[in-house]
């Protein structure tokens, strides 16, 4: 099967509807969040039409059925990333997976591998989501331990000229982005992961804008711990994974307490089943994980390394169209080499929300200002910028409309 | 075009020329307001003399709404009485919210009624409000200062 994007958006049923009086659906911000296909919506609906029931929870067939549902779209999820299917918890989006482990680790008790003191650092980069960097800020603040970071070059990379500095034997605790949702940097990991493992720290991966994207394979990285949201990976919202290897989830304590996560429980005390059960109280979100075992594989069938050949395509044209346009600059890397589907701009005097505010009444979707990464921003020297993120139904013209939108723009607020 | 409806002619100029926007070095209240969501930013000086507002002046960054709205508000609300200036606040902000229900008075909004069309477009009503916000906090804190005087 050849790619074709235009029979890709066939089965992405929000395409057939217009926007702002009529207007073609030019849809640039996948970054935030992915449209899903008729697939993925079915699958949900399916769930509460024939096989709604408390999974794990029942003696009758409907809960067999929801058991089944929910645990096979779990070995989906370990198949997609190389792992195996205890190693999949469930949780709400990857804010939730990566609080999980900062409060997880925090509870850590001494002699608990995790176990964080005072003066145990903990590194990030500036290039982080607010999800990856404030729960690792207020853990630090909680323990006592340092938190440390990669600086950003000014031209979007992570400045690694010191690495053995930043991470170090002090360092426990890693917890990087695989690719910046704001500059489209995609992170050089083979060496931040060696240095981690060399100094005996844990390595956990931002992959929200990785796995939605690229082929990634947990084993291939040699990553300890990896996040990511469904609804990014045209999958239903309401559902994240983490994965993490068996033998740290193993020792890892659980973060929520509740029902369906104990071994046993008497008044006094509890003591937790195996994970991913420990990290899975309370009723999962049933409908929406089996929604995104249907969505990752149709992502399979379509193929991985064919969804990332096309972004880089796509990602290609967009960078050149937009240099060729006065006072456009770029924030973030303009070559192809280790750089995904995001493309970051300021426009001379426009203000990005006047500018989104205007290509909107075009149908074209962006996003505009700080993107979760504030730091980031003010770090690159800019308020805000607006963001086009690329996605596998994005056509070559998408990006002419794009281009052409900008320099309307220019025009009326001139 | 629809998108003429939200940029007014009477915006887009403000935006171009804003008034007062060089903070003033004398005051009775200064504030610095934030809009999270975009990273706009306004540092706003106040004085107030005999319950009468004598000067508001500032500065910031942020699109053009947020720019000209806080231009307009400085035009307007500059020489009135503060019970006068809340009044107006109370209808500028009641214009925001009326998702476009209602027309506002322009008799008491007068250029302020240009940014009527702001409140069919949701995600921009704080963009319109992040001055008037900062004044009403700031006017807040210069009358804590005058009676401790
Ligand atoms: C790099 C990165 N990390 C984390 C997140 C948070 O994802 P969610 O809101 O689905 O938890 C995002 C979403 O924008 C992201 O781009």
């Amino acid at each position: 099967m050849t790619f074709d994007p235009l029979v890709i958006r066939k089965d992405f049923p929000i395409f057939d509807r217009k926007i702002r009086d009529g207007k073609r659906l030019v849809y640039l911000d996948s970054g935030a969040t992915s449209q899903k296909p008729s697939v993925v919506i079915d699958a949900e609906s399916n769930f509460y039409r024939n096989h709604n029931a408390a999974a794990h929870r029942g003696a009758h067939q409907l809960a067999e059925e929801a058991t089944e549902a929910l645990e096979s779209a779990r070995s989906v999820v370990a198949d997609f990333l190389g792992g195996a299917t205890d190693e999949i918890v469930f949780t709400k989006h990857s804010t939730e997976a990566l609080n999980l482990l900062a409060y997880s680790i925090g509870d850590s008790p001494a002699g608990n591998v995790f176990h964080l003191k005072a003066g145990d650092e903990v590194v990030v980069s500036e290039m982080e989501h607010h999800a990856n960097l404030i729960p690792w800020q207020q853990l630090a603040k909680r323990t006592g331990a340092v938190l440390k970071w990669f600086e950003v070059t000014p031209d979007g990379r992570l400045d690694l000229s010191d690495i053995e500095s930043v991470i170090t034997s002090r360092t426990k605790i890693v917890a990087l982005t695989h690719q910046s949702n704001v500059l489209g940097t995609i992170n050089p990991l083979a060496e931040l992961v060696k240095r981690t493992h060399d100094v005996g720290a844990i390595f956990i991966l931002d992959a929200c804008q990785s796995v939605p994207h690229m082929p990634v394979s947990v084993a291939a990285l040699d990553i300890d711990f990896l996040v990511f949201s469904g609804h990014k990976s045209v999958g239903p919202t309401g559902v994240g994974v983490l994965w993490g290897r068996a033998s740290l989830l193993a020792e890892l304590p659980p973060f929520l307490f509740g029902g369906s996560m104990i071994e046993n429980v008497t008044m006094l005390d509890a003591t937790w089943a195996p994970a991913p059960r420990k990290f899975e109280p309370g009723v999962p979100n049933m409908a929406q994980i089996v929604g995104l075992g249907v969505a990752l594989n149709y992502l399979t069938k379509i193929g991985m390394q064919e969804i990332h050949n096309h972004e880089n395509t796509i990602t290609k044209y967009a960078i050149s169209k937009l240099r060729e346009i006065e006072k456009l600059k770029i924030i973030g890397p303009t070559d192809m080499k280790l750089r995904g589907g995001a493309v970051s701009f300021t426009l001379g005097e426009i203000h990005p929300h006047d500018l989104g505010q205007f290509l909107d009444n075009s149908g074209i979707a962006v996003r505009t200002g700080h993107h979760c990464a504030w730091p980031l921003t003010r770090k690159m020297g800019v308020a805000a910028t607006t963001r086009a993120s690329f996605y596998l139904y994005n056509t070559l013209e998408d990006i002419d409309d794009l281009a052409d939108g900008v320099r309307d723009a220019q025009k009326y607020f001139a | 075009m629809q998108l003429d409806n939200l940029y007014q002619e009477v915006i887009l100029d403000h935006y171009k020329h804003p008034q007062n926007k060089k903070l003033s070095p004398v005051f009775d209240a200064q504030v610095h307001h934030v809009n999270p969501s975009c990273g706009d930013e306004i540092d706003l000086n106040l004085t107030i003399n005999d319950g009468v507002i004598s000067n508001i002046s500032w500065d910031g960054v942020g699109c053009s709404i947020s720019q000209a709205s806080v231009s307009i508000l400085t035009e307007l609300l500059i020489g009135k009485k503060i019970a006068d200036a809340y009044s107006i606040l109370d209808q500028f902000v009641a214009l925001m919210q009326s998702k476009g229900a209602v027309p506002g008075d322009e008799y008491v909004l007068e250029d302020a009624i240009a940014l009527a069309g702001v409140s069919k477009y949701p995600a921009r009503i704080k963009c319109a409000l992040l001055g008037w916000m900062a004044f009403k906090d700031a006017s807040v804190q210069a009358q804590a200062k005058s009676k401790l005087d």
